[in-house]
């Protein structure tokens, strides 16, 4: 079992949500998050004082799946999410350990 | 000490009905209502008269009672959500509370004693008013068993009722205070703020206000606050000053990112209170004549030229209009034509607008940054600016046309009437600035070395929302 981080452009998100889930993954998590890669921040200026601003607001969309499609998630994520410019995100896999489904207690894919 | 406070309210409470008894048997006072006059010429006495039809304008009691709705309506939630979206959120509701608690707190200071020493009466030049209106006496309905006549009588003060000229006054006497918060905004410790505010109310507020107002000194010098340019603007605002450079800066002033937390709220402030600004100007006739429209519209156009004229510096400067600018301008623009309003045609208004954005924007930006001091949210940017320039402008502009001041001949600088109300106006410009930043130094003075002025580091790190009210403005929990 793998887990897919991608922290992608807020707007990409509803795409992403239904290509993912045209390729038959049923659940997903997305937080809101801040924070900085190559992108630079942007200025913001209130009554003449001028701020930078370096944590640039994005979508961490989280799916856990099975070995066997983490291929096609990750291929799903990075067609869709992609614009070719400079601040698009970036795509974490990581093991998980197991997957528990709170209600009836299964286990590992079958919780997924 | 909190329990002495606590029980000198309460004695304070307890006597009311029986001091007020004692005064109504004194039947020899000046201006008593005990004495009403119901004969045909009761039009005489324009202090007594009889809860009679004839004798209150029902139409300018119904818009000056609006109009004091309007006004409090500025402080909370129009000056509350305009302060409370330029500070960080972790003192939100330090903001919030102190624009709340202060409409609490005034109020009561106002029944008690404010309303008195401000409108009671003092004769040409006074200082301050005489004590006939303590806790509402002469104020409120009042029962008479005289021989003449027996029923209740209403205290007039013009063509309103006394109690509706109460209530508007108090309004202003509540936003005052609540204007002077921002400057200290995420540092004052809230106890102090409540001692320093009922002081603040009545050693500066009310003189200034009697002065002004009700035939004291600077009304005998012929000095015009059509709304309180001086009253309320300048006094909050140089307050405020002080304020900020006796409690000192911020912690991380100037290194750390301090930017508004939620201009959304500020620009919903902004609306509010330039709603509620129709109330305070254009009430200020007492009266639902001509010269209330006259100052409702001068009061929006100089609003809706400082709402242009701020954010298209910021254009040409800095390449972006923005929110907060736009916003700025319109309370400057307002600020400024407060003193203005009854005296301008509201032509002049837009020029009045163009002005106020055009000074406070420098006096937000190059200013305070040259100086260094920390007027959290520009109290003296935007309302010390623009009430002197407001008191000064009204003596270039005044037309006879709004207000006949000079039995027919040319008032202000521009229609030809010399320099002689721009003199005046600029002496009580002075006169203002100097009473409001002696006792409010000295306030702060001894406050400071009694109370203490600035909560702990601890607690400012900690947001005053926690350290100070143990609540929190965001609980974002199902």
């Amino acid at each position: 079992m793998k887990k897919v981080e991608a922290i992608i452009r807020h707007f990409k998100l509803e795409d992403v949500k239904n290509a993912l889930a045209e390729e038959g993954i049923q659940g997903m998590t997305a937080v809101e998050v801040r924070g900085f890669g190559r992108q630079k921040g942007h200025s913001e200026t209130y009554r003449g004082t001028e701020y930078a601003v370096d944590f640039v607001p994005k979508v961490k969309l989280e799916v856990v799946c099975g070995d066997d499609v983490l291929q096609k998630v990750v291929d799903t994520i990075l067609h869709t999410a992609q614009t070719g410019q400079i601040g698009d995100g970036k795509i974490f896999v990581s093991d998980l350990a197991n997957a528990i489904r709170i209600r009836t207690g299964e286990m590992g894919n079958d919780a997924l | 000490m909190r329990h002495f406070s606590l029980a000198a309210f309460c004695l304070l409470l307890l006597a009311a009905p029986f001091v007020n008894a004692q005064e109504a048997n004194e039947d020899a006072r000046p201006a008593q209502i005990s004495i009403p006059v119901v004969t045909d010429d009761a039009g005489q006495d324009e202090k007594v008269m009889t809860d009679d039809a004839g004798t209150i304008d029902t139409g300018d009691n119904a818009w000056i009672l609006v109009a004091s709705a309007l006004v409090l309506f500025m402080t909370a939630p129009g000056l509350a959500m305009f302060y409370g979206g330029l500070v960080r959120r972790k003192n939100i509701l330090g903001v919030l509370m102190q624009c709340i608690f202060l409409m609490g707190l005034m109020s009561i200071v106002w029944c008690l004693w404010g309303y008195s020493i401000c409108f009671g009466g003092g004769g040409d030049g006074s200082l301050v008013g005489n004590f006939d209106f303590l806790l509402l006496e002469n104020v409120q309905l009042g029962w008479n068993d005289g021989p003449n006549f027996t029923g209740a009588v209403v205290p007039m003060e013009g063509s309103i009722p006394r109690l509706t000229h109460m209530l508007f006054q108090g309004m202003f006497f509540i936003i005052t205070p609540a204007l002077i918060c921002g400057a200290f905004a995420e540092r004052m410790k809230f106890s102090t703020m409540a001692v320093f505010m009922v002081l603040w109310g009545t050693l500066v507020y009310c003189p200034l206000c009697h002065m002004f107002w009700d035939g004291g000194l600077l009304a005998s010098w012929g000095a015009q606050d059509f709304a309180g340019g001086a009253v309320v603007h300048i006094s909050s605002g140089c307050a405020a000053l002080i304020c900020a450079l006796m409690i000192g800066n911020r912690l991380g002033h100037g290194s750390d990112p301090m930017p508004p937390h939620n201009l959304t709220y500020t620009a919903i402030g902004t609306a509010m209170l330039w709603f509620g600004w129709f109330g305070f100007n254009a009430g200020s006739a007492l009266s639902a004549n001509g010269l209330a429209a006259s100052a409702f519209a001068a009061t929006h156009l100089s609003a809706a030229a400082g709402t242009l004229t701020w954010p298209c510096i910021e254009w040409y400067k800095d390449g972006k209009p923005t929110v907060l600018g736009a916003c700025s301008g319109a309370i400057a623009g307002l600020a400024c034509i407060t003193p203005a309003a009854g005296f301008i045609s509201p032509m002049s208004g837009v020029l009045v607008g163009i002005l106020a954005a055009t000074c406070c924007y420098f006096a937000c930006t190059s200013l305070k940054s040259r100086l260094g001091y920390d007027d959290s949210l520009d109290v003296f940017g935007i309302h010390g600016i623009g009430g002197i320039l407001g008191m000064l402008l009204t003596g270039i502009f005044a037309s006879r046309a709004v207000q006949d001041l000079n039995d027919g001949s040319p008032v202000g600088l521009v229609e030809g009437g010399g320099y002689d109300l721009l003199g005046i106006q600029l002496m009580a410009v002075l006169f203002t600035i100097l009473l409001t930043v002696a006792f409010t130094f000295i306030l702060l003075w001894i406050l400071e070395r009694t109370m203490g002025l600035r909560v702990s580091q601890d607690e400012e790190m900690e947001g005053l929302d926690l350290s100070l009210h143990g609540e929190e403005g965001y609980i974002n929990l199902p």
